[in-house]
């Protein structure tokens, strides 16, 4: 009994000397800081993306509690809900941004853009683009080695063993940019989201003259300029043989989709159109990947459900 | 003991055997002919031609576009087809001028006979300007104009004369041939360089695998003492400019600085033949001898090549490219560049084609790093790899400044050696190219 | 398309050099000390040294496949070495399950829970042997009569023994042989036994380049100068550096265990140091330790300090300023 109680009672002893040594220490050495940082922190989502230009959340928090206006300041994981507590809170106008997601402007799968070589160094992008054009003849699409996909916090794009192309899962998709700055080819854009995920864009960033692309991959956009006479709102511009659409002007009405020659214009999550003027356009199902161009149809169903499902609470 | 740099280093087999015994060859002139605007490091080459223009072998087509850049001349005679972008060998597109060619005319002044002409009695100044008319480029395959490095910063001086005949990439015969076939002119081109430096003293490296080149050199120097013929030990990158100082004078380039500040300027044998008829013969730089080799090919050769030809027509010179995967490698097989694109032409820097068949060059599966310290070993830099690449893949710029990735000269020898296979200088390399990124903003 | 074009970033060749064939070199250099064992001690050395890799191989195999999934590692002989030098470590005649034991911790604890090959931070044969010693002390320190040995006490627990006790070493090395450690005959783990083999084997590694000279010299040449000063100041008192060299583990840590590749450091410099740490821990713990041999110690000891010697000591630059 004797030892037992030496023992709890030296331990105890022990504690107690310690913890006035923390708490003179914590007192001594504390460092003044806005306690609304923490809160802000608390309640930003704690990602630690980069999306918003700061390291992580920490140092977007102290941003936004030392600057008077934060109107520059936005973090697309959190989206407007958050800035607008985080606003409230602080007592600032909250800034407001509509909500983006990453877009793949590339539908260069392996069987619309055959490979003429086969690369043999350091499975990266960004070696790649380093080193030489690419595996195939087009030298502006997609790598293909998934530099994406290794910085993507949330997991929201994936690599389709099937087409070779990475596919962006707009639900777990936060518009954070990581993968925006990975590509060294900047295939990837940030663009308008859309109800339903729906979306309309020029699946291509080949520069080359239009018979040139049109080699190196069926689906190339050909720069022809067709799409940009057909727009009702002025989204489309061509420039350097490429067709762009400025998502923040498109409205949807999907007329360039029709006339586009090569189905390098994609449609995604729209009901399907009427046999009459379905032409080669898969119907795509709502929410779901990039609807490929035709000679892509069969691959599609296959990967849509893996994609979708992982990690998905 | 021969000479050799002081540290890291590795001994690849060097395979000069298959075109080693080809003598130099001239090459047809091919139907036309595409030259690139940009075949030297700096500003590209402005074109001064324009479609449908008439132009002579040795006419300027464009003038260089700033002080770090070279002029360039046709290759050939004939009429411009197009001023426009073509296909590089790295299947990107490149501006480019287009000639077809018709007849081989010359422009006026340029002597296009064998004789020697030894004298030289130009003022350095001059010599340098000839040089930079010509378009004169380091012909090793680093491309930096001669002119610049002719043109000594002021408050430092040249002391030494270094001519590279090291070629110390595997496969690769170019250097030697001139070595042994042009030995005289060479020659005559190292004291004319020295002239225009106004050093005493030139050395010309030649690695020890190279005995006849050493003897045949040694013998035309024979008793003369302002150029020396320095035996090298083999050991690769002997040819490396630091490297090369480090083993003929013992003097280490410090990090961060110029071969200058050690008193040493590096100029390639091929450079000192160059300079030879741009000088001796008013001729330009518009050909240079490029090997055609590997252990695929049938019949390997060393040719004397007009720039702008495609390296298809090479190829199918020496016997076609064989059967199943291939690597074609402009350069040798340590530091060259493999091409997608065969079509593309033969440029200033282009000291050899190599053919490597796919169960040569094929990377074996990527391993995990068992912390051999081969790659630390092996690095004439005294760098760690294994660090760099590492840090380099994880995009922690700040500590792979901090352990010098600057310094790394791109030798390859890291991956060489690491018996796990990994691709360490594929990150290295854009770690550096990051960090080069940081410090020049830095800087700016 | 007549031909696939194949593009890389240089280089485009590679060396000779293959993980899995510097570890068949150090499998072929631990043959002759193999061979000098089985002779010594019989059969039983071969079966036990083939258990202890099945067991490494196993162990390695199943979590791997099972429990880092990651591929299939077994292939590049790393698991054998360690099996092979584990086995080397212990007495001839301890119990099949023990061993068994002890390949789970080398492998299972030492290596795959840092991630496998080129992770780990410990040696893990040694960590597989000094969890042994521990665990099973008594089977770990006996050891049988070897040949003609007169004890079966190792030469190193015996003189230990006997200069406790007061006996001057001229009368330890009457019952000792310096020629017969060399060769292999006094008793011992079964692979320490002949320094001969040993250094066979280190020389042929050091042929193959698998190895650079710094640690086996610097462990040895430290553990000499250090027995050699111990002996010269009190000679009756402490054995030997020709004894010391010869005995224990000395040669097969300095040769094989010291110089595992993941566990020692990356630069020349830094190696010189972990192996002069190496010997003189040795030294003390032989000297004046509880144990009769440190050198598993030594090299464990050693080992944690590696990654301070990674970070701190850099090896020579090229054209790196002048210190002042």
């Amino acid at each position: 009994m004797g030892v037992l109680g030496y023992t709890i009672l030296t331990l105890c002893v022990l504690g107690a000397v310690l913890a006035a040594v923390l708490y003179f220490v914590a007192q001594k050495f504390k460092v003044e800081e806005d306690p609304r940082i923490d809160e802000v922190e608390k309640m930003l989502p704690g990602a630690n993306c980069g999306g918003c230009g700061f390291a992580g959340c920490r140092g977007m928090a102290e941003a936004l509690v030392k600057n008077d206006d934060i109107s520059a300041l936005y973090c697309p994981v959190g989206g407007g809900d958050v800035m607008k507590a985080v606003a409230d809170y602080l007592g600032k106008a909250a800034p407001e941004r509509e909500p983006q997601v990453a877009v793949v402007r590339c539908a260069g799968s392996c069987a619309n853009r055959p490979r003429t070589n086969q690369f043999d160094g350091a499975p990266s992008c960004a070696v790649v683009a380093a080193t030489y054009g690419g595996e195939t003849g087009c030298t502006f699409g997609c790598l293909g080695k998934g530099d994406c996909t290794a910085v993507c916090e949330f997991g929201a794009i994936t690599m389709n063993s099937e087409t070779g192309l990475p596919e962006v899962d707009d639900e777990k998709c936060t518009a954070c940019g990581a993968c925006v700055k990975a590509c060294p080819k900047g295939v990837i854009e940030l663009r308008k989201k859309f109800p339903k995920s729906r979306k309309v864009y020029v699946s291509c960033v080949n520069k080359d003259k239009g018979g040139v692309a049109r080699k190196s991959c069926k689906a190339a956009c050909i720069g022809c300029g067709k799409c940009a006479k057909v727009c009702p709102f002025g989204a489309i511009t061509v420039e350097n043989n490429l067709a762009f659409i400025d998502s923040t002007k498109c409205r949807l009405c999907r007329k360039c989709v029709v006339e586009c020659p090569t189905g390098a214009i994609v449609e995604v999550g729209f009901p399907a159109r009427k046999p009459a003027e379905e032409g080669e356009k898969p119907a795509a199902k709502p929410a779901t990947k990039p609807a490929a161009p035709a000679t892509e149809k069969a691959a599609a169903p296959a990967v849509e459900k893996p994609a979708a499902e992982p990690k998905n609470e | 003991m021969l000479k050799t740099f002081p540290i890291g280093g590795i001994h690849p087999a060097d395979n000069k055997k298959w075109s080693a015994g080809a003598a130099i060859q001239r090459f047809a002139l091919p139907e036309s002919v595409s030259i690139p605007l940009s075949q030297h490091i700096g500003a590209p080459a402005v074109a001064c031609v324009a479609k449908g223009d008439k132009v002579l072998a040795g006419q300027v087509i464009a003038t260089a576009g700033g002080f770090v850049s070279s002029n360039i001349h046709s290759s050939v005679s004939g009429t411009v087809t197009a001023v426009d972008t073509i296909v590089g060998a790295n299947g990107l597109r490149v501006p480019a001028v287009t000639i077809k060619v018709e007849g081989d005319e010359w422009v006026e002044g340029v002597d296009l006979s064998d004789t020697l002409i030894s004298e030289c009695n130009l003022e350095p100044k001059a010599i340098v300007e000839k040089i930079a008319a010509a378009g004169i480029v380091g012909m090793g395959g680093a491309t930096f104009p001669t002119q610049v490095k002719l043109s000594v910063p002021p408050g430092k001086s040249a002391e030494y004369l270094i001519i590279n005949g090291v070629e110390c990439e595997p496969y690769l015969t170019a250097d030697y041939r001139l070595m042994l076939e042009k030995g005289e002119e060479l020659l005559v081109g190292v004291r004319i360089l020295a002239r225009a430096l106004g050093v005493k003293k030139s050395f010309v490296g030649v690695e020890n695998n190279k005995p006849d080149a050493i003897a045949r050199l040694q013998k035309l120097v024979g008793s003369a003492t302002d150029v020396e013929i320095v035996p090298l030990k083999v050991q690769y990158p002997q040819g490396g400019e630091k490297q090369l100082i480090a083993a003929v004078t013992g003097r280490q380039v410090p990090s961060g600085a110029l071969p200058i500040d050690t008193g040493c300027v590096v100029q390639n044998v091929g450079t000192a033949y160059a300079v030879y008829e741009a000088v001796q013969k008013n001729k330009p730089l518009v050909e240079r001898i490029v090997t055609v080799t590997g252990s695929a090919m049938q019949k390997p050769a060393n040719l004397l090549v007009r720039i702008g030809t495609p390296i298809s027509s090479l190829l199918a010179h020496c016997g076609g490219l064989p059967e199943g995967g291939v690597k074609v490698i402009g350069g040798g097989p340590m530091m060259g560049r493999a091409m997608s694109n065969i079509e593309a032409p033969v440029m200033k820097g282009s000291s050899g084609v190599l053919v490597l068949r796919s169960e040569e060059t094929l990377r074996g599966e990527e391993g995990d790093c068992i912390r051999c310290a081969k790659c630390v070993d092996a690095c004439p830099m005294g760098l760690e790899p294994y660090l760099l690449a590492n840090v380099s893949k994880q995009k922690m710029y700040d500590m792979a400044e901090q352990h010098f990735i600057f310094d790394c000269i791109e030798c390859g020898c890291c991956t060489y050696t690491c018996p796990s296979n990994l691709p360490l200088l594929d990150y290295l390399r854009l770690g550096k190219a990051e960090v080069m990124k940081i410090m020049r903003a830095r800087k700016a | 398309m007549e031909n696939k074009m194949i593009i890389s970033p240089a280089p485009h060749v590679h060396g000779p050099n293959k993980t899995q064939r510097l570890m068949l070199d150090v499998l072929i250099a631990l043959v002759p000390a193999l061979v000098v064992s089985t002779v010594v001690y019989g059969l039983r050395v071969l079966a036990l040294t083939l258990f202890s890799v099945c067991c490494c191989l196993l162990f390695e195999w199943f979590i791997q496949r099972y429990m880092l999934r990651g591929k299939l590692t077994i292939n590049n002989l790393s698991a054998v070495v360690t099996g092979v030098l584990l086995a080397f470590n212990l007495p001839v005649n301890i119990p099949l399950w023990m061993v068994a034991i002890g390949a789970l911790v080398a492998i299972g604890v030492a290596k795959m829970t840092f991630g496998g090959l080129g992770k780990n931070i410990f040696n893990p044969a040694l960590v597989g042997r000094v969890f042994m010693l521990i665990a099973f002390p008594v089977a770990m320190t006996t050891f049988p009569e070897a040949a003609d040995a007169i004890s079966g006490a190792t030469p190193l627990t015996m003189a230990k023994e006997a200069l406790k006790n007061g006996v001057p070493v001229a009368e330890v090395m009457q019952s000792v042989s310096i020629k017969d450690m060399f060769i292999g005959v006094e008793s011992g783990s079964i692979g320490e036994i002949s320094a001969l083999a040993l250094l066979l084997g280190g020389l042929y590694l050091l042929w193959r380049r698998v190895i650079t000279w710094h640690i086996p010299v610097a462990v040895l040449g430290s553990m000499g100068i250090f027995s050699l000063i111990t002996w010269l100041i009190a000679p009756e008192a402490y054995m030997s550096p020709l004894f010391h060299l010869m005995g224990g583990g000395a040669m097969l840590g300095a040769w094989f265990m010291a110089t595992d590749y993941v566990t020692s450091p990356m630069t020349p410099k830094g190696s010189i140091i972990f192996g002069v740490g190496v010997g003189v821990i040795t030294m003390l713990v032989r000297l004046w330790g509880a144990y009769p041999e440190g050198m598993s110690f030594a090299i464990l000891i050693m080992n944690s300090v590696v990654p301070l010697l990674d970070k701190y000591i850099l090896p020579k630059r090229f054209g790196a300023p002048a210190k002042k």
